[in-house]
């Protein structure tokens, strides 16, 4: 496919793992205009991280669009209340942006929190706020203080920045939170999980891992997430953090006033799924119960899993796979994934990646592989294309490019049902795999019957 | 029961029944061929609204976007507009850029027909494809508004008086599947006659697998032929709403070019269907096609096969005003009470709509909601306990609550595959809907019945 052009500016951010040359991958930037990136903006990166706190209001401060497209966007399950399922917006209309739209969220903000008794409120600003100069901030204290609630305002106009910036904004929020509880009966082997939003219902399997091991999770940030927990989240010994692009700022913070040290964590796959164990019960040391235990468990959960696993790795090794993700970190995880199933990465790439990530892609990758940088539709085709992938790994907005070209797709973002974290999640992740690669509907795809992969059945 | 406004008992809207402008815009430029749509704003409104259409379409749809910073809002969009033009020549070679833009481009009022000027200025001794500009602030209006506007200011943009050798029909469908654009393009092919019909992405977003990537996927309204659309016969226009609004797309060209304008609604049903037709035979003067009749002819016959089913079954209609319109003309024409009637959009002119089809609405009980979220509906439908919704997925959470079947039409279908190949309109679309209640009012006393008869 060397008729689709890449855009020049765009050349510093696309990598061949054995190119000749010096390569320093530029990452971290604003998207090029009219590129058509695959990033969303700074509220979307606040938005996906306070969602599942399911106790709490969310009132989107602007015109509909940002509440429409994010109303039950995704699982983030819940053990009990679900008011984050709701889309609430303040829906300004012509009027208020003329005249300002402070008493519409101040009244808004009231009568939904009347109506629906939260633990606290969130009030994301989106992109014409400050420009029609609401201080959302004032509104907030004054709520607050009227309704004794934590009204929080979250910084979030799309344009300032991109997802990461929108990360940050959001674990602003949630610091604001966080000292307010009582810890008095939180012992010594604790921890927080951060960066788990409970998708498929992976919070609860990993929490029942590290219970099991006789760590006490005090709070998940943000899956099945509840106010409380939040407030009482510094009484933990440890942060554990997966999703580092977007909790390692909260982390920071915590370390910070807290004391409490943090370590990342990834729950995909069986090897970085057991290290997150193990480097969990390393830590409580001094408790060699935890260790034991932990080992135990391990080789359970592994055993359990192990022969479904064989029978799959027959039907898929040798497949290749390619995968552009949010997170740099998450990519690491299903390279080790697909290679334990005998597959092979060709293409890898993450939204949010920073130097060090791509340094540690360049690293995992075998010789050929491209790497990518904020990848746009295009680039991504024309590389699953020309290195023949047979599998690409994402989330919705590159499951029509795979599928328009004849290749199996697994979601491993938004729209998944199944919890891919975990073993079980691994033995999921593996089936889905399998279901998409093995499926016979492939040989009625043009791009595959005329030869384009050798996988063509 | 009646019911003229609404309690005003929330200032929030909360679980909103409409999208936003650029959307509506966006699905147009969608529809036309080789085009690429531009949103002028954050990087964010092109993705959304990227992943809200892939999600119903399951389709690729990029949308490119200026991508404002922070330095964009304060010293104006001009420079970023420029860049993503010319970028996105240079991946789609498109033959059209649709440039919509977003709440923030137009609340910091950024001049997009002098940037558009100026970059026209900047390429001077090169070849620039069409620039179609519409103007969608998020806060004004829903996704309908963007999508006539973007309509409208493309043909606005492109027509010319230009006539084609033989003059063809101008048909303006409004927010249709592409099941239903694929129906239209066989009515018209049938009736003999050329035709422009705007937008079309009955192809671009419901297209077959590819053997070579497709920058631009292949479909849509030729330009060429929207150029002539100042020198066509006459205009069809879908939409009763859409008709009592004094701006559209068919009003310009009758306007500007003369060329006459026929509003009629959506052709859901044998009665809008007849009136569809019968601006076909007037503009084309050729009879309906025998195939069409003896259509008609099996849709009749199964409304009375099912009348008994159906008849004063109460219907819980949502979704934009002119579908929601078309669907009660449908519903009101087989005997079902269309018990609540609510829509998300704000023209002011649906009650009256409503009130044309049901001039006896007040004594049916027939609630009329307009400007509604999905909030305000479910609390009308506790209390009028419909036998079934029909509408968008979006109203798959009330019907679960409330225990209510709910058959799904228009957009989006967010947990169906399919939702692109529902077919609504003509006596072919109305023929699968009046199935579709019917089997499910069937299937609901069936499944409740303690002797679960196996004849109907």
């Amino acid at each position: 496919m060397s008729n689709i052009p890449i855009l020049k500016e765009r050349e510093s951010q696309i990598y061949r793992k054995g190119q000749s040359g010096e390569f320093k991958m530029t990452c971290g930037k604003h998207s090029l205009a009219g590129s058509v990136s695959q990033r969303a903006c700074v509220f979307c990166g606040s938005r996906v991280v306070l969602y599942p706190i399911a106790d709490a209001l969310h009132l989107i401060h602007g015109p509909i669009g940002c509440a429409a497209y994010t109303w039950d966007i995704r699982g983030a399950l819940s053990s009990g209340p679900a008011l984050h399922r709701m889309s609430f917006s303040t829906d300004l209309r012509e009027n208020d942006v003329i005249f300002g739209g402070e008493k519409k969220l101040y009244k808004a903000l009231s009568e939904l929190i009347d109506a629906y008794g939260p633990k606290a409120a969130f009030v994301y600003s989106t992109c014409i706020v400050g420009i029609i100069g609401d201080d959302v901030a004032a509104v907030c204290r004054k709520a607050a203080k009227e309704k004794d609630i934590p009204v929080l305002p979250v910084h979030s106009e799309g344009f300032k920045g991109t997802k990461k910036d929108g990360y940050q904004a959001a674990c602003n929020a949630l610091f604001e939170l966080v000292g307010q509880g009582n810890t008095e009966d939180i012992g010594p082997y604790s921890i927080n999980i951060l960066g788990e939003f409970n998708i498929g219902g992976e919070a609860w399997i990993i929490r029942n891992y590290y219970e099991r091991m006789g760590v006490k999770v005090v709070s998940v940030m943000t899956g099945d997430g509840r106010v409380d927990e939040v407030r009482r989240s510094h009484g933990a010994s440890l942060n554990v953090v997966q999703c580092s692009g977007a909790m390692t700022f909260l982390a920071e913070m915590m370390k910070e006033k807290y004391g409490i040290p943090y370590i990342r964590a990834s729950y995909f796959g069986l090897e970085d799924m057991s290290k997150a164990l193990y480097d969990v019960a390393g830590h409580f040391g001094d408790n060699p119960d935890i260790m034991a235990r932990t080992r135990e468990m391990v080789r359970d959960e592994i055993n359990r899993i192990y022969p479904e696993l064989q029978k799959i790795k027959q039907g898929v090794q040798g497949k290749k796979a390619a995968i552009y993700v949010g997170g740099a970190f998450k990519a690491f995880s299903l390279i080790k994934a697909l290679r334990y199933l005998g597959m092979d990465v060709v293409l890898a790439g993450s939204q949010t990646g920073n130097d060090a990530d791509y340094d540690m892609l360049r690293e995992m990758c075998d010789d050929g592989t491209v790497i990518l940088d904020d990848a746009n539709p295009l680039e991504l085709s024309k590389y699953i294309i020309e290195k023949k992938a047979d599998l690409f790994i994402g989330g919705v907005k590159e499951r029509p490019i795979a599928y328009k070209m004849g290749i199996g797709f697994c979601d491993h973002n938004h729209e998944r049902k199944t919890p891919l974290a975990g073993y079980i999640g691994m033995l999921n992740f593996a089936e889905e795999v399998y279901a998409s690669v093995v499926s016979p509907v492939w040989r009625f795809a043009p791009a595959r019957s005329l030869g384009r992969t050798e996988a063509a059945s | 029961m009646k019911q003229t406004t609404q309690p005003a008992a929330y200032t929030a809207t909360q679980n909103a029944c409409k999208l936003c402008t650029p959307l509506g815009a966006s699905l147009v430029f969608k529809g036309i061929e080789n085009a690429v749509p531009l949103l002028h704003g954050s990087q964010g409104c092109s993705t959304y609204i990227r992943r809200y259409l892939i999600s119903h379409f399951k389709e690729p749809a990029d949308i490119a976007c200026s991508n404002f910073a922070e330095e964009t809002a304060i010293f104006g969009g001009g420079a970023n507009l420029k860049i993503a033009l010319e970028n996105i020549r240079l991946q789609y070679a498109p033959e059209m850029v649709g440039i919509a833009t977003t709440c923030l481009s137009e609340t910091i009022g950024d001049d997009v027909p002098m940037f558009i000027r100026e970059y026209r200025e900047m390429c001077r001794d090169q070849e620039i494809p069409p620039l179609v500009h519409v103007s969608t602030p998020s806060y004004q209006g829903t996704h309908m508004e963007g999508f006539h506007g973007a309509v409208k200011a493309t043909v606005e943009t492109l027509a010319t008086g230009e006539k084609a050798e033989v003059p063809g029909i101008n048909l303006f469908p409004g927010m249709l599947s592409p099941a239903d654009l694929r129906h239209l393009k066989e009515i018209l092919a049938d009736f003999d006659s050329p035709f422009m019909l705007l937008p079309d992405y009955s192809q671009t977003l419901d297209g077959a697998l590819w053997t070579e990537y497709q920058r631009i996927p292949p479909g849509g309204t030729p330009v060429a032929e929207i150029r002539q659309a100042g020198g066509a016969r006459a205009s069809i226009e879908f939409g009763r709403v859409l008709a009592s609004q004094k701006e559209s797309a068919g009003r310009f060209l009758e306007k500007r070019f003369g060329v006459v304008n026929h509003g009629v609604g959506i052709p859901i049903g044998i009665t809008e269907t007849d009136r569809f037709f019968e601006a076909l035979e007037t503009i084309t003067g050729r009879p309906t096609p025998d195939k069409y009749l003896e259509e008609r002819g099996r849709l009749a016959d199964s409304y009375v096969d099912g009348h008994k089913y159906v008849i004063e079954a109460r219907a819980g209609v949502y979704g934009e005003e002119d579908l929601v319109v078309g669907l009660v003309a449908f519903l009101s024409e087989i005997g079902v009470i269309p018990a609540l009637c609510a829509t998300g959009g704000n023209s002011r002119r649906f009650r009256d709509r409503i009130a044309e089809i049901i001039p006896d609405h007040e004594r049916k009980g027939v609630t009329i909601m307009d400007n509604a979220d999905f909030v305000e509906i479910e609390a009308a439908a506790e209390k009028i306990r419909p036998d079934f919704f029909i509408g968008h997925s979006k109203g798959y959470t009330l019907a679960r609550r409330l225990d209510i079947p709910l058959i799904r039409v228009g957009f989006p279908v967010h947990d169906r595959i399919g939702g692109a190949r529902i077919l609504h309109i003509g006596y072919r679309g109305a023929q699968s809907l009046f199935d579709r209640i019917a089997n499910t009012l069937i299937e609901k006393r069936q499944d409740t019945s303690s002797w679960g008869y196996t004849y109907m």
